[in-house]
């Protein structure tokens, strides 16, 4: 017998006895709150950068000044005009490991944990949020969700190949528990929620 | 095969260093604070504790079928799919994959199931690179030890020794403590080794059987850095991580990071479902004792759990002993479970490690009877004659004396007389309890010839 068929047998056996599955009822305690502000509020505390605009002109200036300045920036996001690379599926590790800021739309926030959803539809290269040095992500306040039950019933998380939440900057705190922002993903998150 | 050493032998050695034993608890004590005052910000929390243990109950008792499901969503996705009985078989499917496409190097994210199976010094032997890419595992592989926490790997040093360790093997600046600086130069060493590796292997934090897919959760981004960059990724799950559905997922991933360490989320909450173009996902679903113990009715809920820690941080042995004390992958109360269904005979000191005083139960986000866990295990391990002939004497002599009134009150007499009157005959080395702590002093009388002198007055 194959492990498969052994391992599945002795499950089989094994198991206990059936037990009903229960429906997800969770509360929403956030009603009638304003989710921006406690979103906001929440990727504050986890090391996020929060900015609020009302189109993309100033952010543009700012794409063109960094540009500028030779920094090495990949923009996903068409409106906001220029991006130094065009990048995807197939572009390389060493090449990607250039990039100093990125530029990405956010489908979903959510407000009790600060994490933003975003998958293949928005990632040209999924290594994309993880190696640039900066991650700036565009997230429209009307699509921030009070919590995890309603994000999972808005979003679905398995239409593409891959999808994450991220929620602030990567970070470790594995030497004496000290809190260090910047560990082996982006060293920073600005999220610029827009208003409309 | 290295000799086990008993956890209370190696916890001995372990607060031989009192200031360092202090540190060691407070620092512990302080992520359970930060969990309480995460917790104690959702109102619903109790809910999610009752709604993540009542779909792991109901997944328990479908396993099979949610496994298969898995299985032929995930090869519909493209994903390759092993499956491994035990630890040997595991570390043989992945040097096969990795002698197929002669790979060199592999990167490594948190995985407790790969150092439950010793998966690094298999593949090392075989002459291929492996390197951890979680800053606390990385900083332990050089040092050469195991992980003593299962979220917070090098919690036991400082960070004077964690300086001496970049030093020796990243030539970082000998003595520069800064956790900034030393974090800042092991990204850069292991940028190299995440864009130069061949294979990327990960954990599963769940696997979703409806779905085919999977999903790992980091802080530091390494799970990914490695999974997106290298050509072939496997994912090495134990079968107990299956859940049924997508939306399963809103209540562990609330429960989880809140438990582990107080935040409302990881930073990275990836859901893998399909290979990128050009790449190849595997998952090797493992066994290794894990259908056994779901046949073991006082056990099986063990199975549950989903590795957030909680429970070590709370206990007051753990944080005072260590994890190394433990001997094995996952230390802790709830190691102290899983670990005897491994192999009772080099576990049975474990089910000891504790005080039962329940905290590890209070804490856990789905709700695991751990205590009585620990409780039943020393019932089942002296039954089976794992315990040490002096601890089942001992035991023995105090059933006879509890269970005969006669005895019980002539020995109080005595032990009381003895306290009094020759108290060095107990305060001695001879007397294991006299270690760090002295006998109390005994009362002129007892309870009993109270209680009657207050009837007859």
């Amino acid at each position: 017998m194959s492990s498969r068929d052994t391992i599945l047998k002795a499950v089989s056996q094994n198991k206990p006895e059936q037990v009903a599955i229960p429906a997800i009822n969770v509360n929403n305690t956030y009603e009638g709150k304003n989710l921006a502000t406690i979103f906001a509020g929440t990727l504050q505390f986890i090391g996020g950068i929060i900015k609020t605009i009302n189109n993309f002109d100033d952010l543009k200036k700012e794409i063109e000044q960094k540009h500028l300045n030779h920094q090495f920036i990949v923009n996903t996001i068409p409106e906001l005009g220029i991006t130094d690379s065009e990048i995807d599926t197939e572009s390389s590790a060493v090449e990607l490991e250039k990039i100093e800021v990125s530029y990405i739309y956010g489908q979903l926030g959510v407000a009790e944990n600060g994490s933003i959803w975003i998958d293949d539809t928005n990632l040209p290269n999924r290594l994309l949020p993880f190696i640039c040095q900066h991650l700036v992500i565009i997230l429209n306040t009307k699509n921030i969700v009070p919590n995890m039950h309603v994000a999972y019933s808005t979003i679905n998380t398995f239409n593409t190949g891959y999808g994450l939440f991220i929620a602030g900057p990567s970070k470790t705190a594995d030497i004496e528990q000290s809190l260090v922002i910047g560990a082996h993903g982006a060293r920073s998150l600005t999220v610029y929620l827009l208003e409309n | 095969m290295q000799k086990v050493i008993e956890h209370a032998i190696a916890a001995e050695a372990f607060i031989a260093d009192e200031a360092r034993t202090d540190w060691h608890d407070e620092t512990l004590w302080f992520v359970r604070q930060k969990r309480d005052k995460m917790v104690h910000g959702i109102p619903e929390w109790e809910q999610l504790r009752q709604l993540g243990s009542g779909i792991k109950d109901h997944t328990l008792s479908n396993l099979d079928t949610y496994l298969k499901e898995f299985e032929k969503n995930a090869q519909a996705n493209g994903i390759t799919v092993h499956w491994a009985a035990d630890a040997e078989e595991h570390n043989t499917i992945i040097l096969e994959i990795a002698k197929k496409n002669n790979v060199k190097q592999i990167v490594k994210s948190k995985s407790m199931l790969t150092e439950e199976c010793h998966l690094n010094p298999f593949l090392i032997s075989k002459g291929i690179e492996v390197v951890d890419t979680d800053l606390g595992e990385r900083i332990v592989q050089l040092r050469n030890e195991a992980p003593s926490h299962i979220v917070l790997p090098a919690i036991h040093l400082k960070k004077q020794d964690v300086s001496d360790t970049f030093h020796k093997h990243l030539h970082t600046e000998k003595g520069n403590n800064d956790p900034q600086y030393l974090t800042e130069s092991a990204r850069l060493h292991l940028r190299h080794k995440f864009i130069e590796a061949d294979l990327a292997i990960t954990g599963v934090n769940f696997a979703v059987a409806e779905t085919g897919g999977f999903v790992v959760c980091t802080n530091e981004g390494n799970a990914d850095m490695g999974a997106h960059a290298a050509k072939i990724h496997i994912a090495c799950m134990g079968i107990e991580k299956i859940i049924p559905k997508a939306e399963h997922l809103g209540v562990f991933l609330r429960l989880l990071t809140r438990s582990a360490t107080g935040q409302p989320i990881t930073t990275y909450s990836s859901h893998f479902h399909k290979p990128r173009k050009g790449q190849q996902m595997h998952v090797v679903i493992v066994d290794n004792g894990r259908s056994k113990q779901l046949g073991r009715s006082d056990f099986k809920n063990s199975l549950k759990c989903i590795r957030c820690a909680a429970c070590f941080n709370t206990c007051p042995v753990y944080r005072r002993s260590g994890g190394h004390s433990y001997h094995n992958a996952t230390a802790g109360p709830i190691g102290s479970i899983l670990n005897p269904n491994i192999n009772m005979r080099e576990n049975a000191d474990l089910p000891f490690a504790s005080t039962l005083c329940g905290s590890c139960t209070n804490v856990c986000p789905v709700k695991i009877n751990i205590h009585e866990q620990l409780w039943k295990w020393r019932q089942v391990l002296t039954e089976e004659g794992y315990t040490s002939s002096g601890k089942k004497a001992g035991m023995k002599g105090i059933a006879f004396v509890l269970s005969n009134p006669i005895v019980y009150r002539l020995s109080g007499k005595i032990g009381r007389w003895v306290l009094r009157h020759f108290p060095k005959l107990v305060n001695n080395r001879l007397n294991p309890w006299y270690k760090q702590r002295d006998m109390p002093e005994a009362p002129k009388e007892s309870f009993r010839e109270w209680y009657l002198k207050q009837k007859q007055s």
